[in-house]
């Protein structure tokens, strides 16, 4: 089993089987992660780097995580150690980076398309841990993941995402991967957030949260980024919570079941009301957990999943 | 020594011509064009031959950027000249943002003397607006002007002040000499580096909306209207600038405009796989915008085609799409391009698309070219408009290939370049006949 592709760079360039494929790749892997012994050796003898231009802790870990289980070779190699800070251009990183017989390059970049530039320009399989406001594919799929292990099927469920969609790579995913497997798709966020040009991607565009939420099967609710908190964008966090804050009366409106999502770091009180964020509705630690697996079924699927993926 | 240029179609959008004929030079200079066969060459006479060929009075490109000195690894005045000539070009305008800038009188006198001595074309520079190019006080525009600089600009950079821009169009306007501003509030613009319509938001690419474009503009004209200066807006790229200045030339306002072969060709729909050879600044519009432009090429409101030629190497391009500066390469697609997109799909006759390349930049400039009149000079380009012909970067005599071009199939093949009566430019193809 394998995917045929050497990069996953967004969600947008998957077919519906090869998301569904790695959705079941996940479902296995996340079998073997509850094991004792959480290893298997499927690509014992790779070597996986971690290049990681921008500060994160996570995803990063969970991708660490994920290719450690894989039995392959982890190293993790940050922007602030790196060459970049001496002036080094990206491409030349690369070269460097690839002269020492790598695998797997796992790359996070400040700006949208990096991670295309150096799947072009690279031999190794490029794996897009988020690139600028453009994709974050893996949160896309673990989100997906999470819902389908609820849900069962995407077909007849309703997705509303809120916040601020225009610089969320993790919106632009969900919608791709979402869209795809059949869901609607609902976005909602003050008018300076929300790109209306998205409604070409087939989401619904809301500005009123009530009315976005309402009848919805899953809220997934995005990190407000408080360094935008200028006051151009929207006035406050105070406003944003009033309008925008996921809260337990606010719930009522959505369908009883609902699942309430979250990427990570929670702004608890403004983006989501600390009872949502820690109620029974919440599933943002699964996403966590599930974060591992599917992972997991990325680098293994990309790798060729030459060996059984299940076996010790 | 007379020339003659036999048997070609001869296009003169100054006098309307459009007609098959021999043109005669002379020490230089345009002695007359003539029906073919009219007069015969004498023993003495130079003929070259242009039968299925156009004859045109050689291009005149108002804007670009020949970059020395200061980046002599992206283009020099003999590489871009010699670009220039192979595109059909022989009269350009080149942009201060060298460096140091051409903002005093000695960077124009060492322009204009590496042109003489290094340069093909003829070379027009354009002086900056302010000091430095930094926005706060203005270049000693009449020494600069005395010169030889035909225009004032700070090439990118805006001049974001209004006070400061409604005194250099005073100024300026009292020395004659043009204004060209880059119409962007960069405010507005901010960090964004495409249209910001569909394709931006998809990709997750910082948008330029048309407002940052088009307050300018509107700024520009306004200022225009009440200083009575002639203000020019170079690389109109939306349908909102064109609006604005169509309405401008209505209420008689002095306002001159130019846009850009890739603004005809390319839409946002380019943007797709983050190819930095469309970072260009301003962005490239939608669809809607691209029409819009070729119907403002058509009515009159944009008066000329220039092609913001920016050379930049591989070091500027080959890297995260934000942080690649912005440029095109196009000196030696410019006239295939514009063949392509307004005359083979019948948007302007050629003799019209040609008036857009030669005739109107040079009257908006001031210089006496872009005509075949008698005693004009004898700056020419041969070219086959039919020709069919695939865009080959290895033939770029630029020192630079950032363009998105390679590898399209266009229309249009210049087949000589002369400057004063003298070949700079002959392709291989044609080495016999213009050669003989």
């Amino acid at each position: 089993m394998s995917l045929a592709r050497k990069d996953l760079i967004t969600l947008e360039e998957l077919s519906v089987e090869e998301v569904i494929q790695i959705l079941d790749t996940a479902a296995s892997f996340k079998e073997v992660v509850q094991r004792p012994i959480k290893k298997v050796p499927a690509l014992r003898g790779k070597t996986v780097v971690n290049l990681f231009f921008e500060p994160s802790t996570r995803t990063r870990t969970s991708f660490e995580l994920a290719a450690k289980r894989l039995s392959a070779d982890v190293v993790n190699f940050t922007a602030s150690d790196s060459s970049l800070v001496k002036g080094e251009c990206l491409l030349d990183t690369i070269r460097n980076i690839e002269a020492m017989n790598v695998h797997t390059i796992i790359m996070r970049h400040a700006y949208s398309g990096s991670v295309e530039l150096v799947a072009r320009h690279s031999q190794a399989a490029v794996v897009n841990a988020g690139d600028g406001t453009h994709a974050h594919p893996t949160q896309g799929l673990l989100d997906m993941f999470t819902i389908r292990e609820r849900k069962g099927d995407f077909k007849n469920l309703t997705v509303t995402l809120v916040g601020d969609i225009t610089h969320s790579r993790v919106a632009r995913s969900n919608i791709h991967g979402l869209r795809k497997l059949g869901a609607t798709v609902r976005i909602v966020g003050p008018a300076t957030l929300i790109p209306k040009s998205m409604a070409r991607l087939g989401v619904e565009v809301y500005t009123r949260l009530d009315e976005a939420i309402r009848d919805a099967d899953v809220i997934n609710i995005l990190r407000i980024q408080l360094e935008r908190q200028d006051g151009q964008l929207f006035p406050s966090a105070r406003e944003y919570a009033n309008l925008y804050g996921v809260n337990a009366r606010r719930l009522k409106l959505a369908k009883p079941d609902v699942l309430i999502m979250h990427p990570g770091p929670m702004n608890r009180g403004i983006e989501i009301s600390p009872r949502v964020a820690d109620g029974p509705h919440a599933v943002i630690l699964d996403q966590v957990t599930n974060g591992v697996a599917v992972r997991m079924a990325v680098l293994y699927l990309l790798a060729g999943g030459e060996s059984d993926e299940t076996g010790d | 020594m007379k020339q003659v240029i036999k048997g070609g179609r001869i296009l003169d959008p100054a006098s309307g011509h459009d007609a098959a004929g021999d043109l005669w030079l002379q020490d230089g200079k345009i002695l007359e064009f003539t029906k073919p066969g009219a007069k015969r060459p004498g023993q003495n006479d130079r003929v070259l031959d242009a039968a299925g060929l156009a004859v045109a009075p050689g291009l005149v490109d108002m804007h670009v950027h020949l970059r020395e000195p200061g980046a002599e690894y992206k283009e020099t005045i003999a590489s871009g000249t010699r670009a220039a000539a192979a595109g059909g070009f022989t009269s350009v305008a080149c942009m201060p943002n060298t460096t140091p800038p051409i903002d005093n009188l000695a960077m124009v006198e060492l322009i204009l003397s590496k042109a003489k001595s290094q340069g093909v074309v003829n070379v027009y520079p354009i002086a900056c607006i302010t000091q430095g190019r930094e926005g706060r006080q203005l270049t000693e525009m009449g020494e600069l002007k005395a010169a030889g600089v035909v225009a004032v600009s700070d090439d990118g950079d805006p001049v974001s002040s209004p006070i400061l821009m409604r005194s250099a169009l005073q100024y300026a306007g009292m020395l004659d000499l043009l204004v060209i501003n880059h119409a962007e509030d960069k405010v507005l613009s901010g960090k964004g580096v495409a249209h910001s319509g569909f394709m931006a938001m998809k990709l997750g690419l910082a948008g330029v909306p048309p407002s940052a474009l088009e307050i300018m503009i509107a700024r520009d004209v306004i200022l225009a209207a009440e200083t009575g200066s002639r203000a020019h807006i170079p690389h109109v790229s939306t349908a909102g600038g064109v609006n604005i200045i169509r309405q401008a030339k209505a209420r008689g306002i002095p306002v001159t405009a130019e846009t850009a072969p890739h603004y005809l060709v390319l839409t946002d729909d380019c943007l797709q796989g983050y190819d930095t050879n469309v970072r260009v600044s301003p962005p490239i519009g939608d669809t809607a915008d691209q029409a819009a432009l070729i119907e403002g090429l058509q009515d009159g409101t944009l008066d000329a085609i220039a092609t913001d030629h920016a050379p930049h190497s591989r070091r500027e391009k080959e890297m995260e799409f934000a942080l690649a500066a912005p440029g095109i390469c196009g000196l030696e697609t410019a006239l295939s391009l514009v063949l392509t997109a307004l005359v083979e799909s019948k948007k302007l006759s050629l003799l019209e698309a040609l008036r857009r390349l030669t005739l109107n930049p040079a009257q908006i400039l001031k210089i006496p070219k872009g005509t075949l009149a008698p005693g004009a000079d004898a700056d020419v380009v041969i070219f086959d408009p039919n020709a069919d012909r695939t865009v080959q970067t290895s033939e770029f005599r630029s020192q630079s290939d950032n363009t998105p071009f390679a590898g399209w199939q266009v229309k249009g093949q210049v087949a000589a370049t002369l400057v004063a009566g003298k070949v700079v430019h002959v392709l291989d193809p044609y080495q016999e006949k213009i050669n003989e």
